[in-house]
């Protein structure tokens, strides 16, 4: 196990994101290619799970686009992300969240934790 | 092939400068000990015999205690013949430093016991089709085993439901992503038969 951890540490970049954890809602800013051009693109969404840990870990984010879901998996190691921006936390009482996946409208709402300053 | 006996760690994945994902399998490889060098002349063949994994003088038979004991070194767990080693001399030391970035190996490992197992799972049948139109209870089954009077007799090596898995299994040119010496640790692309924990021999 800590041979994997030392393997992980020093093959895959490590990157700070800001903490968030499921139902919070988050902006991703990813690089993407066409071609030789590179352009950064942004997905924003409610996050559903955080699964697996170390260097395979990733995060579900699902947002509505016209009425239909969307949901895009980034793994925390890809070298795509530019960053990462937390929009609000949100009250939740599981890790994973997948019941949002049935209710639209007035029903898919997240209360919006009240962050306690200190 | 030269080789070294290592064990299977597990598995992370790796982005490659391209941004590519890269699953790969981590191994702890060595250090090995030459424990016999076997001659044309005494042997009728050349090799060289190389020992891995601690295990206790009480677990150890007497023999291979004795056979330890004429290389200099404590009991091991695994013993493997590999050749293209033939400069060294019993009681040398075999490590990870022999394998370089970049380059392929195979290596051999004892494959997952997966127990009685039928033949869609074993050998890959499709099975019979439908689940419908009048099928009964006949999903996973195997279909004819041959024809009727002529031969009279099911032929040898028919694929049949049986144990699977817990087989060696030689997995073949796996690209070496890194190389560890100072911890013994050697990093390779792909999947390996076996295990985590299991003991694997890398050969070049």
């Amino acid at each position: 196990m800590e041979a994997i951890k030392f393997v992980e540490n020093d093959l895959s970049q490590i990157n700070q994101y800001p903490e968030f954890k499921s139902g919070d809602t988050i902006t991703v800013y990813y690089k993407i290619k066409e071609g030789n051009k590179e352009r950064t693109q942004f997905f924003q969404g409610v996050v559903l799970q955080r699964r697996n840990s170390g260097a395979n870990e990733t995060f579900t984010i699902r947002k509505m686009s016209g009425g239909i879901g969307v949901e895009r998996v980034f793994p925390f190691a890809s070298p795509f992300i530019e960053k990462i921006e937390v929009n609000k936390h949100g009250n939740v009482r599981r890790a994973r969240i997948f019941y949002l996946r049935e209710r639209t409208g007035k029903s898919a709402r997240i209360r919006e934790k009240k962050m306690v300053k200190k | 092939m030269p080789g070294l006996i290592g064990k299977k760690l597990g598995m992370t994945s790796v982005y490659s400068a391209e941004g590519k994902n890269i699953p790969c399998t981590i191994i702890e490889a060595g250090p090995c000990v030459v424990t016999q060098v076997k001659k044309v002349d005494t042997d009728g063949y050349e090799a060289v015999q190389i020992a891995y994994g601690e295990r206790k003088e009480k677990n150890t038979p007497k023999a291979l205690q004795g056979h330890f004991k004429k290389s200099g070194t404590t009991p091991k767990r695994k013993v493997v013949e590999v050749d293209g080693l033939q400069d060294s001399k019993v009681g040398d030391q075999v490590t990870v430093d022999m394998f370089i970035e970049g380059e392929w190996v195979d290596v051999v490992g004892t494959s997952k016991g997966k127990g009685f197992q039928g033949v869609v799972k074993r050998h890959g049948f499709a099975g019979v089709g439908d689940a419908t139109h009048g099928q009964h209870n006949r999903l996973r089954a195997p279909g004819s085993l041959g024809a009727g009077s002529t031969p009279s007799r099911v032929m040898k090596g028919m694929k049949m439901a049986g144990r699977m898995g817990g087989k060696r299994v030689k997995q073949v040119n796996l690209e070496v992503v890194k190389v560890y010496n100072d911890k013994n640790l050697i990093v390779l692309k792909g999947s390996i038969p076996g295990p985590k924990g299991s003991y694997v021999v890398i050969e070049k």
